[in-house]
């Protein structure tokens, strides 16, 4: 009964590291393509994302954890978001003072 | 405060805490080693918000596909070729680190010995594929003040950010490697678990998940 738990922990092992492969040959093909550099880091963002649910939710065990310990890992990286979201859009209004084309 | 107040607070600190046995359900060992990886999110969350920051404030940024483009004894332009080798040994490694911790579970003592030999291997691979990185760049005249493409902050935020997370990836080799030696001398045996191993494991899938997001935002990017 164990051993089959074992075999099939292995082969979601494997999956999910099939799974990361497909997804980075996905993001080398998006970074040749003709698009917009903020539709690039859209598509990145969501792509990288997805890898790191995978990582962390399967290699690192944590889709297996207490809901209580998830929480409490996941909700603080909502600070991380906070940051960029304040400090990415202040270096565009320093781009516009290094261009002269705006004083704030 | 008075003396009421100072008997209560010593009467709760002795006894043992109300809350339940192990409120998240996991060893200490193994939740000093999550907040310790969240505090380190904190630390490349930081640097990378700062890149963007950086990045949104410069007209102009030198391009990916020319300055990525070295590949070792070949001297043709590879655009994005080498890092994403790197890229493909970081999740190897990952995927034989989650098979050392899944021998662990089933107490093969020689089946997480080899997994974690092939790590070490991948890790190792690893830091020589980003010495050849950083060589290339600094012959080509990159410094952390001043690079030949005009944006000096290129090479300022290339080398704090790749150099941060390779310092993490040779303690990871390190720890990797005190790890088989502890499994080698049958420790885990002894105790009876090989957590040790499922603990360094955290460590390691986080170094590979900070690379995710190195390799989309300031390679591919």
């Amino acid at each position: 009964m164990t051993e089959a738990i074992h075999h099939s922990s292995r082969k979601v092992y494997w999956r999910v590291w099939f799974q990361l492969l497909a997804i980075t040959v996905v993001e080398i093909i998006v970074a040749f393509l003709p698009i917009s550099d903020s539709l690039m880091a859209l598509l990145f963002t969501i792509m990288a994302l997805m890898k790191a649910f995978l990582i962390a939710g399967y290699f690192m065990h944590l889709k297996f954890e207490r809901i209580g310990l998830i929480y409490s890992l996941v909700l603080p990286l909502i600070l991380i978001v906070a940051l960029a979201a304040a400090l990415i859009p202040d270096g565009s209004v320093a781009l516009l003072m290094r261009l002269g084309l705006g004083y704030y | 405060m008075t003396q009421e107040v100072i008997f209560e607070q010593e009467k709760i600190l002795k006894s043992p805490w109300g809350g339940g046995k192990s409120p998240f359900g996991v060893s200490r060992e193994k939740f000093t080693m999550w907040i310790f990886i969240l505090s380190d999110a904190f630390t490349f969350g930081g640097l990378l918000a700062g890149y963007g920051a950086l990045r949104a404030s410069l007209p102009s940024w030198p391009s990916r596909l020319e300055i990525f483009s070295a590949f070792p004894f070949i001297n043709a332009k590879l655009p994005l070729l080498f890092v994403s080798i790197m890229t493909f040994i970081l999740i190897c490694s990952s995927l034989t680190m989650a098979l050392a911790v899944d021998a662990g579970k089933r107490m093969d003592k020689k089946g997480v010995i080899k997994y974690l030999l092939l790590t070490i291997g991948g890790g190792f691979l690893f830091l020589l594929c980003q010495a050849y990185e950083w060589g290339h760049l600094i012959h080509e005249g990159a410094r952390l003040t001043s690079n030949p493409w005009g944006v000096p902050l290129f090479s300022a935020s290339f080398f704090v950010i790749t150099g941060f997370h390779g310092s993490h990836v040779l303690s990871g080799v390190i720890v990797l490697i005190i790890m088989a030696i502890r499994v080698a001398k049958g420790i885990y045996d002894k105790r009876g678990s090989y957590e040790g191993v499922e603990v360094a494991g955290l460590y390691w899938h986080f170094v590979d998940l900070v690379w995710v997001f190195i390799f989309a935002f300031f390679y591919l990017l």
